[in-house]
């Protein structure tokens, strides 16, 4: 438990003396920065934001309201692929490694071009089945593609943070006469999810950037409505707005997952 | 090494800001003798590859007799469409033959020659659709599709604000998707969609109407895309455009493509 403990950690290398070299690298960075600064002090224009602002919101509305359904989505299939990767029985855990082994081994941008275009061929067969109503919708493609695609990698993220709880705590529960179920959700678990959570937030952060790609299956998530801007101004500054939302997102992500990890881990603080 | 990396990067975004930062140059001390075109690859009839792998079509072999005429060596490299301008102005090639209206907004970040063709845009439905008339009340909810950043997608939500349009990367993804069923209409240029709809994907589909050409938003028809203050090879494709019209040159060349006159009936904007 040691690992979750800050008081515990090695304590910081001392800073090293800042050498000629070293000066002149911040300053050039500095001069970086103040460039930057500068392009889009002059590039502002406030027109622009008249223009697209409100195609900026709903696009950062269509971002966060896909990767947050994709995610839970996720979650949820997780749970069963994790357990079978944890299963002594061969064909469970033979799907489950499947399923891990293809949606974390393709690219991202293949999967989606597969379940859009793909299976848009099938129509056929999904009228029949009743599910193209599903499979007609752009943004149900990419939440689908999304869903299983973090689902595998939350298996993984799962399935280590159980494994990593002792074995101990199992033979504990047992001692007391829980059931096996019991177990895994009141005791197990909730260890495994101190452990996941940093993975976890990872995984967010990475499903957050890696959502972009639904613009070129006609989802207009915040990328595809900055490609629009940007079609009509040929104006960078329009994928600078985007950079900062995306970075605005990710930063107000890492403080809740900071604050969760403060609150989860009190008990283990001395 | 860490120090080095730090320089290189902050060198390298340094010459970036530098890089936007240019003011346009003339191009009076260049030869021009070997010449760098840019086309999308990806837009039958206009240009696309064969099944070997080659660039073919109209907007090719026009740009093959203009540098023929003008006794240039043409080299031709194909780039995504929506990145097409800023290729251009970061001078990855310096001539652009890739079917692209002569558009106001256009014009404000590179230069045209003028127009090698014009053709009006149309509208494709399904065979069995019901809707017989392009009109926004008919169009109404309808999902059309149209390619990125292009005058149709703009044209198309400008002429039917109460449908949804749908833009895709390439004219590849919308007739995938008009075949699949996903799509009730797709507008692109007529030459485009005749061709499409004569080959055995577009068994599928057939021309709904022809539309008029919004000056606003269509422009002065087809022109070669030229960065801005390249005024001398400006002057050398204009010559090289009448010339070729001249000396039937465009005529053998529009034959092998098409039925009828491409250019349009209006002269060139001088």
């Amino acid at each position: 438990m040691s690992g979750n403990n800050p008081a515990l950690a090695a304590p910081a290398a001392p800073r090293e003396k800042l050498k000629p070299a070293g000066f002149v690298a911040i300053g050039l960075w500095i001069a970086v920065a103040a460039a930057f600064a500068f392009y889009f002090v002059r590039a502002f224009d406030v027109t622009l934001i008249e223009r697209f602002g409100w195609s900026y919101l709903h696009g950062l509305w269509v971002t966060v309201s896909l990767v947050g359904v994709s995610f839970v989505l996720g979650a949820i299939v997780s749970l069963p692929v994790a357990l079978g990767r944890m299963a002594s029985n061969p064909i469970a855990q033979g799907l489950a490694f499947a399923f891990v082994y293809f949606f974390r081994g393709t690219p991202l941008i293949a999967q989606i071009f597969l379940f859009y275009y793909g299976f848009g061929q099938f129509r056929g067969f999904f009228e029949t089945i009743g599910l193209w109503w599903f499979f007609r919708e752009a943004w149900y493609c990419g939440l689908f593609s999304l869903a299983l695609n973090t689902a595998a990698y939350q298996a993984e993220i799962l399935r280590g943070a159980i494994e990593s709880v002792p074995k101990g705590q199992w033979e504990g529960g047992r001692s007391l006469g829980l059931s096996r179920q019991v177990i895994f959700f009141k005791v197990v678990m909730p260890q495994a999810m101190i452990v996941a959570l940093r993975p976890y937030a990872n995984e967010i952060i990475l499903m957050i950037k890696a959502s972009a790609i639904v613009a070129i299956i006609t989802v207009y998530d915040l990328f595809g409505e900055t490609r629009q801007a940007y079609s009509r101004t040929y104006d960078f500054q329009t994928y600078v707005w985007a950079a900062l939302l995306y970075l605005a997102l990710v930063e107000a992500l890492r403080h809740a997952t900071n604050w969760a990890e403060r609150r989860l881990t009190r008990h283990l603080k001395r | 090494m860490r120090l080095a990396q730090s320089f290189a990067l902050a060198a390298a975004l340094a010459g970036l800001f530098a890089g936007t930062a240019v003011a346009q140059q003339s191009d009076a001390d260049k030869d021009w003798s070997k010449v760098v075109i840019g086309t999308e690859g990806a837009y039958p009839p206009f240009n696309f590859l064969d099944a070997s792998g080659e660039l073919k079509g109209f907007d090719v072999d026009i740009a093959k007799a203009l540098c023929a005429e003008m006794k240039v060596e043409c080299t031709f490299v194909t780039q995504d469409w929506d990145g097409m301008i800023p290729a251009l102005q970061n001078g990855n090639f310096d001539a652009l033959v890739a079917s692209m209206s002569i558009t106001p907004e256009r014009e404000e970040q590179i230069a045209f020659t003028n127009k090698y063709y014009q053709t009006p845009p149309a509208i494709a439905v399904p065979k069995d659709s019901e809707i017989t008339e392009a009109t926004d009340a008919t169009l109404s909810g309808k999902a059309i599709g149209a390619q990125v950043s292009t005058t149709h997608a703009q044209a198309a939500a400008a002429l039917f604000p109460s449908a949804d349009v749908r833009q895709y990367p390439t004219a590849e993804e919308y007739k995938l998707d008009i075949e699949n069923g996903r799509l009730d209409a797709v507008m692109d240029d007529v030459v485009v969609l005749d061709e499409w709809l004569k080959s055995d994907a577009g068994a599928c589909c057939k021309l709904l109407s022809t539309l008029t050409a919004d000056p606003a938003i269509y422009g002065k028809g087809v022109g070669v895309g030229l960065r801005k203050g390249d005024d001398k090879l400006k002057t050398m494709l204009d010559d090289a455009i009448v010339a070729i019209r001249e000396n039937g040159t465009y005529d053998k060349i529009q034959k092998t493509y098409f039925d009828f006159d491409v250019y349009g009936k209006e002269p060139a904007a001088q």
